[in-house]
């Protein structure tokens, strides 16, 4: 697939199709696109959808081990979620012109990346909470500013995501509590788990803006709707009051509330930061070995099916 | 450019959400057959009460209007204001009309 | 133990262990849809073993809780089939467990729905619901990969001459059984041994899947005694509440 350069496109196709942005309209998969534009939310969807797959192996680690039937139904209800989330992203992904199996041959050829914070272990029950807090949490503030985004399809599959997300952030926070509230044993874990994903949530949200060269673009396009140090701040703002009201410590010295009430934290550690984006993380193998295996497991079913319809032409008779 | 492993064709959701209420475009999957689309429609779609009907349609079945004729289709209708009731001047004190 | 606890965690533990094996596959499956589909029979079965667990724990009357039963017996207090215990050594494994199971909830839970006993009448209406819709789904499936390919059709074929064993106890009849039928709360198993052995019939011969020769039966599931597979299920699913007896989840 060949994508044009941003100059070698018709300028007044492009100056119409700017207008056409900047007037709120939204582009729909039929619509002409700069091929820049194309390519840009070819690349953000998909990254988007691979997230939301992989993000189903850090709590699908404690699905087997959730100490409640009840515990248990949520979990697996919110593993579910995200599944359907990266089927509503993919088939959004897919109006671009690129079929779901290339998406995913993308993504087992590294060619195609995900959110980093699926690369961190999770490594005791309030890991669970701390993901739908604060993994969820900064994810909702991202999608939310999402569902203003100008390609119509991926507009309208961040609705639907952000409705159904409303219970995550929510039920993890409820772990949290319940943990706070519980034995020594089980507030060390929350504190634990806080530790460990507070920094990782910091940067889901990106690089500092003066580092984020592809923004620009994104933001003049309005895909993006807010940058990256814009959304974290707001992520920030309002997780720490959260995090005192239960009597977590956020594990940053630096940490500062501001005269206009919001809060300055410490430096991200940006070279972690880069190092789990190039692979470098403590699970991305795992990860993307998962994911590939379970896809290799399932092409003789798949093979089934096309071959039944071949032979059936779509028609399933039961009775 | 796409690769050779095969997801089955896409589908498109349709779902009434109260009797007698129109189906509304709920979104998109993939199925291999007629049973399994309306089946993963049902599983994907409906996890929250969201539906008492369901339609699924093979998206490459569905006829839609190209951006290059949409202006020939929809902007005729613009000065056809004749349609609506507010074109009409009623005599003051009319009433049930 | 009264009886009809008894009786009762035969059915929860059903449930119970296979939504375990379910959960377990969560975000294996073969395309993501289905991984949604699977999800959403397990989250039917962990909502049936809960309601039927709570419901244990009442006519129990010792003071546990459905959760207590759920995640504090020893092993050879549980009482599910071993059918259920089966691991998901393939898709076409799945599947054949998951239909042969389906259609066993679908004979006996029609039948249960008449139980003297109200709230089980009422519990097994309400999951009848979902066990139709459960059929519905494998027999597709059943018939959609017993023909599909040739691999397909083989792995379903040795998917059967593995599980086929374990349809036997299903239909086990004890003192118990006889016990709740007379009082009108159970089931009468002969009868829906039929049925099932008619639909299974059927559906096999749709799928092109034979029925093993052998007629060798394992038993003791409704006894408490399982397969190997049960002890490492329990491991996984006990371990937070076991190793901290004290905390509240």
């Amino acid at each position: 697939m060949h994508f044009k350069k941003l100059e070698e496109e018709d300028p007044k196709k492009l100056e119409a199709f700017q207008a056409r942005i900047d007037a709120e309209e939204r582009i729909e998969p039929k619509d002409w696109m700069p091929d820049a534009y194309r390519y840009h939310n070819i690349r953000q969807i998909s990254q988007h959808a691979h997230s939301e797959v992989i993000g189903m192996q850090p709590e699908g680690n404690w699905l087997t081990r959730a100490p409640s039937l009840r515990s248990k139904k949520i979990l697996l209800a919110k593993i579910q979620d995200e599944a359907g989330h990266g089927l509503y992203l993919y088939c959004a992904a897919e109006t671009l012109g690129v079929s779901r199996d290339t998406y995913i041959q993308w993504l087992h050829e590294g060619k195609a990346k995900y959110s980093s914070i699926f690369n961190y272990p999770t490594l005791n029950w309030a890991d669970m909470g701390a993901i739908g807090w604060l993994v969820d949490g900064a994810a909702i503030v991202n999608q939310v500013s999402l569902t203003r985004t100008s390609y119509g399809p991926y507009a309208r599959a961040m609705v639907r995501i952000c409705k159904e997300e409303s219970f995550h952030q929510r039920q993890g926070y409820e772990i949290m509590t319940r943990m706070m509230n519980g034995t020594k044993e089980q507030r060390q874990m929350a504190q634990d788990a806080l530790d460990r994903f507070w920094w990782p949530s910091l940067m889901m949200f990106g690089p500092h803006d003066t580092d984020s060269p592809r923004s620009k673009l994104a933001l003049q396009w309005k895909i993006k709707r807010a940058t990256n140090d814009e959304l974290r701040q707001k992520f920030i703002d309002k997780t720490i009051p959260q995090a005192e009201l239960i009597g977590l410590k956020i594990p940053d010295p630096e940490l500062e509330l501001q005269a206009d009430g919001s809060y300055k934290t410490g430096e991200i550690n940006w070279e972690e930061f880069y190092n789990v984006i190039k692979g470098n993380g403590p699970c991305n193998r795992e990860r993307l070995a998962h994911h590939r295996e379970a896809h290799a497991r399932g092409a003789w079913v798949r093979k089934a099916c096309t071959a039944f319809n071949e032979k059936y032409k779509g028609e399933l008779v039961l009775n | 450019m796409n690769s050779k492993d095969n997801q089955g064709p896409l589908w498109e959701v349709f779902i009434q959400s109260k009797p007698g209420l129109p189906y509304k475009h709920a979104g998109s999957l993939h199925a291999y057959d007629k049973a399994m689309a309306i089946d993963n429609a049902r599983d994907v779609y409906t996890r929250r009460k969201e539906g008492v009907g369901l339609w699924v349609v093979p998206s490459d079945q569905i006829v839609s209007v190209q951006p290059k004729d949409a202006e020939a289709f929809f902007d005729p209708a613009d000065d056809k204001v004749y349609r609506h009731p507010t074109f009409y001047t009623m005599p003051e004190g009319a009433q049930h009309i | 133990m009264k009886p009809i606890v008894k009786y009762i965690l035969r059915w929860a533990d059903d449930a119970l262990i296979m939504s375990h094996r379910l959960t377990e596959y969560c975000s294996h499956a073969p395309f993501l849809e289905e991984d949604l589909a699977i999800s959403n029979v397990a989250l039917d079965y962990l909502g049936q073993a809960e309601s039927l667990l709570n419901y244990a724990a009442q006519c129990d009357a010792s003071g546990k809780s459905g959760d207590d039963l759920a995640y504090r017996r020893q092993e050879h207090e549980y009482y599910n089939c071993q059918l259920v215990e089966q691991p998901n050594t393939d898709f076409a494994h799945i599947m054949v467990r998951q239909f042969l199971y389906d259609c066993y909830n679908e004979e006996t839970y029609t039948a249960l729905k008449h139980s003297s006993d109200q709230t089980l009448a009422a519990l097994a209406a309400k999951s009848l619901k979902e066990i139709n819709y459960h059929l519905k789904r494998s027999t597709e499936w059943m018939i959609r990969i017993g023909h599909g390919t040739e691999e397909s059709h083989t792995r379903m074929q040795s998917a059967v001459d593995t599980l086929w064993k374990y349809t036997g106890e299903l239909f086990e009849v004890d003192d118990l059984d006889r016990e709740m039928e007379a009082e009108k709360i159970g089931i009468h198993l002969p009868e829906a041994q039929k049925r099932w052995e008619r639909a299974v019939r059927t559906i096999f011969e749709k799928a092109n899947l034979q029925i093993p020769q052998s007629g060798y039966m394992v038993t003791g599931g409704r006894r408490g005694k399982h397969s190997e597979n049960m002890g490492y299920i329990l491991a996984q699913m006990q371990y937070l509440p076991r190793v901290y007896p004290d905390a509240v989840w």
